[in-house]
């Protein structure tokens, strides 16, 4: 298994080291626009949020996986983790803040010895829809996770998977040989207990991400394809597939660079850039809470420890909705992963 | 002056043909553009049928555009290659099947 950068102490470890690179190359010489100028160029000076709508909560940046592709570069390795006085601060807003979603991640957020706690909690705070964010795997890890499906169709918690490909091999190679099965298996537990499953309420989405240095196809071809063979070969049901642009940040980054294709993956960024996916970007409607409560603009900016334009709401101790809604959102060339082709986001295509 | 016919660059500057003969151009890319949209066929299937021909009519830059197609609609590395042998089968098919017009001529010219 690979470790994470952080464990190897990796120059990419360092956020001031990737911005840096960010920065530097294509986008210094003029070859290609900063993000900044190529949404100037489409009339928007600043990138404004609209409402808070969605809390996602990275509870931690310990997993049982260590993705080649990870944009928070997780791992069994990574000790940092939310506590439980944190959770309550968090269940505190949302109460307070009336969030309609709470979308819990990590890491694999399973694994925070306080989950089980944090989304009982968020269900009798009344909120609407608590979304959890699961790499499938942890479910086998440990026999105290074998009933996380039971426990998530108590809560009603909305499953979101990640699951590469509808085959073995190119799932592996991007999340560790043997990771396909098991995450077939996951997901046939996951359908016992009625996810995925016509009229059962409970939703089970899956998360594709390119295996590789290319952007997603169509998310209705690719979700019309996965349905077709999970169905065929395993009798897997599942909701809805999203596709997940990968981000140049972090583990991906690194796999960019070494493969030598970090430049023409930034040129594909830019030239499929559309303007209309950028009034859909998350960023406008999601806050992103790290595991020690400070606040980002989105999960990509947290790895990047790029907190809020708001210096006055940086932590959910002094949450201020006025600031944040006032805020500018915080660009950087990694942005244009987001904004390419049909657009991406926690949910999928947003064009 | 470059030194070499080919550079991975240009591929990116196709549109720019244009430049020369608009209105060509145009007609060109438009019907280019619909020819690839999901019909009788579906797209990746016309893309596999791209990448074959790409490789018959060994143009680089074709190879390049419907390898990448390829990849990102989820073809597998092995009809990718069954494609190449397809493209390969037919030109190798093609050159042994004037085998017999050349059988046909001998024995004509022969006791």
């Amino acid at each position: 298994m690979i470790k994470s950068l952080k464990s190897r102490a990796h120059d990419l470890s360092s956020t001031e080291k990737q911005l840096e690179f960010l920065a530097n190359g294509q986008f210094a010489d003029g070859t290609l626009p900063t993000f900044k100028e190529k949404i100037k160029s489409s009339g928007i000076e600043k990138l404004k949020p609209t409402q808070i709508e969605i809390f996602q909560v990275n509870v931690g940046y310990m997993c049982n996986m260590t993705c080649k592709h990870c944009h928070v570069d997780a791992g069994p390795d990574r000790k940092e983790i939310m506590t439980i006085e944190t959770i309550d601060e968090c269940i505190k807003l949302l109460k307070q803040h009336k969030i309609k979603t709470l979308d819990l991640t990590g890491g694999a957020p399973e694994m925070n010895p306080d989950f089980r706690y944090f989304v009982t909690e968020a269900r009798k705070a009344g909120v609407n829809e608590i979304i959890v964010r699961s790499n499938l795997t942890i479910f086998l890890a440990n026999p105290k996770y074998h009933d996380l499906p039971e426990f998530f169709k108590e809560n009603g918690v909305r499953v979101v998977s990640s699951l590469p490909f509808y085959n073995a091999d190119k799932t592996d190679r991007q999340r560790g040989e043997g990771v396909f099965t098991k995450s077939i298996e996951a997901l046939q537990m996951l359908n016992k207990v009625g996810y995925g499953k016509a009229n059962s309420g409970l939703m089970l989405d899956l998360v594709y991400n390119p295996s590789g240095a290319f952007l997603p196809a169509e998310q209705e071809m690719l979700e019309r394809d996965f349905k077709k063979e999970l169905k065929q070969h395993y009798d897997i049901d599942f909701n809805s597939l999203f596709t997940i642009t990968n981000i140049p940040i972090s583990r991906f980054l690194e796999y960019l660079i070494d493969s030598e294709n970090y430049e023409d993956y930034m040129d594909s960024l830019v030239t499929a850039y559309n303007p209309m996916a950028v009034e859909g970007v998350m960023c406008r409607n999601t806050i992103s809470v790290d595991y020690d409560g400070h606040l980002y603009d989105c999960d990509f900016n947290q790895m990047l420890d790029l907190k809020v334009a708001a210096p006055k709401s940086q932590h959910i101790k002094e949450f201020n909705v006025k600031a944040l809604q006032e805020r500018d959102i915080i660009v950087h060339q990694h942005c244009y992963g987001c904004t390419a082709g049909a657009g991406s986001s926690c949910q999928g295509a947003t064009v | 002056m470059q030194k070499t016919y080919y550079d991975p660059a240009d591929l990116k500057k196709f549109g720019q043909i244009s430049e020369f003969e608009p209105d060509l151009a145009e007609k060109f890319f438009d019907w280019y553009g619909d020819t690839f949209k999901e019909g009788a066929l579906t797209s990746r299937e016309k893309t596999l049928i791209a990448l074959a021909v790409s490789h018959a009519i060994q143009c680089p830059y074709c190879i390049d555009a419907y390898t990448s197609d390829s990849v990102k609609k989820g073809v597998s590395e092995a009809q990718m290659m069954e494609a190449v042998h397809v493209a390969a089968a037919i030109q190798g098919g093609a050159t042994l099947v004037h085998g017999v017009q050349m059988m046909n001529k001998a024995k004509k010219l022969s006791m």
